[in-house]
C-alpha cells in the first residue's frame, strides 16, 4: 500500500522534477561506462567477421539504434495509454520528451544501415522490409512531433498525440507485414542480413552498446521532461520557487 | 587480447574505415549535439519563465 | 443504429451536392496527376504498363487527402459538431456515416474514372478490372484512416499539410495491397489474395477508425 502511494507521489511533477534532476547524472555515468566497455569489446577485442570483414562493426551501433527507435515508440505508446486511461499529467510529458530521441535513433539506424549496406550490398539503400519499416517509423515520429507542436493547448496536445501513438502502434505490425510481403514479392530473398553465428564477444559488445544507448535515451528524456515540466507548470508555486533560486545555465 | 596490430590498422578497419567511422562519427555527433540542444532549450525556457515571473510580480506589487 | 448512419450519410451527401465543384476538382486533380506521369517518364507502353498501378494508387491517395481537411471543419465552424458530440447517440456512429459519405463523394468517383485512365497506360482488360476493383475496395479504408487525421488536426493551423504527414504513413498497407492486386493480375498470379486483404483492411478501418476519430473529436472539442 505504501509502495502504491509512493508511486503516485512520484507521478506528481513537483516530486518527479527534483528526482529526475538527481537521476540524470547517474544515467549519464552508467551510459558512459557501458559505452566504454561496449566500444572496447566491440572495436578493440572482437575478432574480424569471416563474412563481412571489419565492416560488421557498424552493427555495434546500428542494432542498438534500431532497437531503441522501436522500443522508445512502444514506451511512448505505453505512456499514451496510461495518460488517456488515467488522465495523468506526467505521461504526456514523458511521451513528448522521448519523441526527439526516438526520431534521432530511427535516423541513426537508417544512416548506419546505409553505410553498412554500401559495402555489403553494394548500394546505400535497398527497399528491404526492415529498412523500409524503419523509414516509416521515422515518419511516424515526425508526424507525432509535428502534431504535438501544432497544438498550443498542452492537454489537448498530450491527448491528441497519445491517440496518434496508439493508432500508430496498432498499425506498425500491419505496416511491417505488408512491407515484408511486398518485399518478398518484388525482391525474392536476394538480400539477407548475414545471420552468421556471432562470436560471444560480438554479442556482448552489442548488448553493452544497447545498454549504453538505453541509458543515454533515459537521460535525454529526463533532461527534456524537466524543461517541459517547468513550462507546463509555470503557474504553480513549486515552479515559481524553483525559478527563483536557479540562475539560468548554472543550476545543480 | 587487443585485436589490432597497429593504430593505423584500427583506423583503416580492413578497408571499411569510411563506412565504420562514418557511422560512429554520425552517432557521436548526434549524441554530442542532442544534449547541447536540449540544454540550450532548457536555459532559454528558464530565462523566459523567469522574465515572465518577474513581470507578473512587478504587476501585482504595483 | 443504422438509422443514425443513413441520416448522416444523406445529410452529408446533400451538403456535398451543394458544393459539387469540390468533388469535381478532386477528381480532376486525380486525372491531371495521373496524366502527368507519362509526360515525366516517357511514352514506352511497357514502362507505363508496369508503373500504372503504383501511379494510379499514389494519385488516389493524394486525391483523397485533398478533401480530408473539410471532413469535420465545416461542421465544426457552424457548431453542428458540438451538437452531435453531446447528442445521446454515440459519436462513433455519426463519424461512420460521415466516413461513408466521404467515400461516396471522393473514393467512388476515383474508382469509376480509374479504368479510363488505365487505358492511357495501355492496361489490358483484366488489369483494368483489377485496378477498378482495388480502388473500389481500398478507398473506404483511406476515408476511415483519414478521418482520424482530420479529427486530430481539427482547427489547427496548417492542418492540411499536417494531415498528410499523419495519415500518409498509415496508408502504406492500402497502397501496397491495392497496387499489388493489379500487379498480381498482370503477372498472372491472380489478384484475389491482395483484394481480400484489401477488403480486410477496409472492414477493419471502417469498423475501428470512426471510433478513434470520435475520440479525437472529443479531445479537440474539449
Amino acid at each position: 500500500m505504501t509502495d502504491r502511494l509512493n508511486l503516485y507521489r512520484f507521478a506528481s511533477p513537483a516530486t518527479f522534477y527534483p528526482l529526475a534532476g538527481a537521476m540524470i547524472p547517474y544515467f549519464v555515468a552508467v551510459s558512459v561506462v557501458f559505452g566504454i566497455a561496449g566500444l572496447w569489446l566491440g572495436m578493440l577485442v572482437a575478432p574480424t567477421d569471416f563474412q563481412q570483414g571489419e565492416g560488421y562493426r557498424i552493427i555495434f551501433i546500428h542494432v542498438p539504434a534500431s532497437w531503441m527507435s522501436m522500443f522508445i515508440y512502444l514506451i511512448m505508446a505505453f505512456w499514451a495509454a496510461i495518460g488517456l486511461a488515467f488522465n495523468t499529467r506526467l505521461s504526456g510529458m514523458m511521451a513528448q520528451a522521448l519523441a526527439p530521441t526516438g526520431a534521432l535513433m530511427a535516423f541513426l539506424s537508417l544512416w548506419t544501415g546505409a553505410l553498412w549496406g554500401k559495402p555489403m550490398w553494394g548500394t546505400w539503400w535497398v527497399w528491404d522490409a526492415r529498412l523500409t519499416s524503419e523509414l516509416i517509423l521515422l515518419f511516424l515520429y515526425i508526424g507525432y512531433m509535428a502534431l504535438t507542436a501544432a497544438i498550443d493547448d498542452a492537454r489537448r496536445a498530450d491527448k491528441a498525440g497519445g491517440l496518434l501513438l496508439l493508432v500508430g502502434v496498432v498499425n506498425i505490425p500491419i505496416i511491417y507485414f505488408s512491407v515484408q510481403w511486398w518485399n518478398t514479392l518484388h525482391q525474392g530473398s536476394s538480400v539477407n542480413l548475414a545471420k552468421s553465428s556471432m562470436a560471444t564477444t560480438m554479442l556482448w559488445g552489442m548488448l553493452l552498446m544497447a545498454m549504453c544507448f538505453w541509458m543515454y535515451s533515459i537521460a535525454m528524456a529526463l533532461m527534456r521532461v524537466r524543461t517541459i515540466m517547468l513550462e507546463r507548470e509555470r503557474h504553480t508555486d513549486w515552479v515559481k520557487a524553483e525559478l527563483a533560486h536557479i540562475v539560468a545555465g548554472d543550476e545543480k | 587480447m587487443i585485436h589490432w596490430a597497429s593504430f593505423s590498422d584500427f583506423i583503416a578497419m580492413g578497408g571499411y574505415g569510411f563506412y565504420v567511422w562514418g557511422s560512429f562519427g554520425m552517432t557521436a555527433l548526434i549524441m554530442a549535439i542532442e544534449p547541447i540542444v536540449a540544454r540550450r532549450n532548457r536555459i532559454a525556457t528558464i530565462t523566459r519563465l523567469q522574465r515572465q515571473l518577474r513581470a507578473e510580480t512587478r504587476n501585482t506589487a504595483e | 443504429m443504422l438509422k443514425i448512419i443513413t441520416a448522416v450519410i444523406s445529410r452529408d451527401l446533400k451538403l456535398a451536392m451543394r458544393r459539387q465543384a469540390d468533388i469535381v476538382s478532386a477528381l480532376f486533380f486525380f486525372i491531371i496527376v495521373v496524366s502527368l506521369f507519362p509526360l515525366g517518364i516517357g511514352p514506352e507502353p511497357d514502362l507505363l504498363r508496369k508503373l500504372a498501378p503504383g501511379v494510379l494508387w499514389v494519385a488516389a491517395l493524394l486525391a483523397t487527402m485533398l478533401s480530408l481537411p473539410r471532413l469535420f471543419a465545416d461542421d465544426h465552424r457552424d457548431g453542428t459538431l458540438e451538437q452531435l458530440a453531446i447528442a445521446p447517440h454515440p459519436l462513433g456512429l455519426v463519424v461512420t456515416g460521415k466516413v461513408i459519405a466521404h467515400w461516396l463523394v471522393s473514393g467512388l468517383p476515383l474508382a469509376l474514372i480509374a479504368p479510363v485512365l488505365g487505358v492511357q497506360f495501355d492496361l489490358s482488360a483484366e488489369a483494368l478490372v483489377a485496378i477498378t476493383l482495388s480502388i473500389l475496395i481500398g478507398t473506404p479504408a483511406l476515408s476511415g484512416i483519414g478521418a482520424i487525421g482530420a479529427a486530430l488536426t481539427l482547427g489547427l493551423r496548417g492542418g492540411g499539410v499536417l494531415i498528410s504527414l499523419l495519415v500518409l504513413p498509415l496508408y502504406i498497407p492500402v497502397l501496397i495491397f491495392g497496387a499489388g492486386a493489379v500487379d498480381a493480375t498482370v503477372t498472372g498470379l491472380g489478384g484475389e489474395g491482395h483484394l481480400s486483404l484489401l477488403a480486410a483492411l477496409t472492414f477493419a478501418s471502417i469498423g475501428f477508425a470512426p471510433w478513434a476519430a470520435a475520440a479525437a473529436l472529443k479531445i479537440a472539442l474539449e
